[in-house]
């Protein structure tokens, strides 16, 4: 692993937040390259990017502002995909249950 | 929010009978609707959690799993837990069964207490011992003490 790091800090514009199906999305995005993936919010620990669980304890409601943070070989190339992963909308979701 | 605050006491089971994902989510929201919590159909609540699992499965490794919708049947965010004795295959991340189940519904403009909920979720099946405690627990009463244990201890 090479000193390599990638840092950038996101608004989570998602009205349901930063919820179960974009984290999942996130961690298997993450576990594809071979460097850690740190995700903080201001005043809180940093979350493991490779875990839901982990992740899970962010409480990332829209607005929250987080940084995602990549560190290792083929950083700046993880850090792009999971700039992408949180840019979807994953608003399949949101159409209204009868 | 901690567990305690979401989880319907009188929906939790420590054995499940089904061992297959659509009837033990089955059983589980029916659990939730023979203790009360449901004002609608709880057939609708039961197709909601399926069509969540088809955009991808809730199973998130090491036998868990968080199956959950958003649905106006109910006035506040409720939840259960349920404990597979024999495991149940749910397409999980790492293709294992799921032994331990936590289900969440909760209404459709509630997004942050859904996270919250997560958030304590999250905060009980980091800690591995306990997961494998509700894995040995022999009722619904010994599941409902662990997580009031945790919660305090939280």
């Amino acid at each position: 692993m090479t000193g390599e790091s990638a840092r950038q800090t996101v608004v989570i514009t998602n009205p349901q937040g930063f919820h179960m199906r974009p984290m999942a999305a996130f961690v298997e995005a993450a576990k594809r390259f071979p460097c850690s993936v740190t995700v903080t919010r201001a005043g809180m620990a940093p979350a493991n990017g490779q875990s839901i669980l982990s992740l899970m304890g962010l409480v990332a409601v829209q607005g929250t502002e987080l940084v995602i943070e990549a560190t290792g070989d083929r950083a700046a190339e993880a850090l792009q995909a999971l700039l992408l992963v949180l840019q979807r909308t994953y608003d399949e979701e949101q159409e209204p249950e009868r | 929010m901690r567990m305690s605050e979401f989880i319907i006491r009188k929906a939790v089971s420590a054995n499940l009978a089904g061992v297959q994902k659509e009837a033990v989510i089955r059983e589980m929201v029916e659990n939730i609707r023979l203790a009360g919590y449901f004002k609608g159909n709880e057939e609708d609540v039961v197709k909601a959690i399926l069509k969540r699992e088809l955009l991808s499965s809730t199973g998130i490794g090491d036998g868990v799993a968080i199956p959950h919708a958003k649905h106006a049947s109910v006035d506040r965010l409720v939840g259960t837990v349920a404990v597979s004795t024999k495991g149940v295959p749910f397409d999980s991340v790492d293709n294992d069964p799921v032994y331990v189940l936590v289900m969440l519904v909760s209404p459709q403009e509630r997004p942050s207490d859904h996270l919250r909920a997560l958030e304590g979720v999250s905060r009980c099946l980091k800690d591995r011992e306990f997961v494998q405690s509700l894995r040995k627990a022999g009722s619904p009463q010994e599941i409902w003490d662990l997580i009031c244990k945790h919660d305090r201890g939280a």
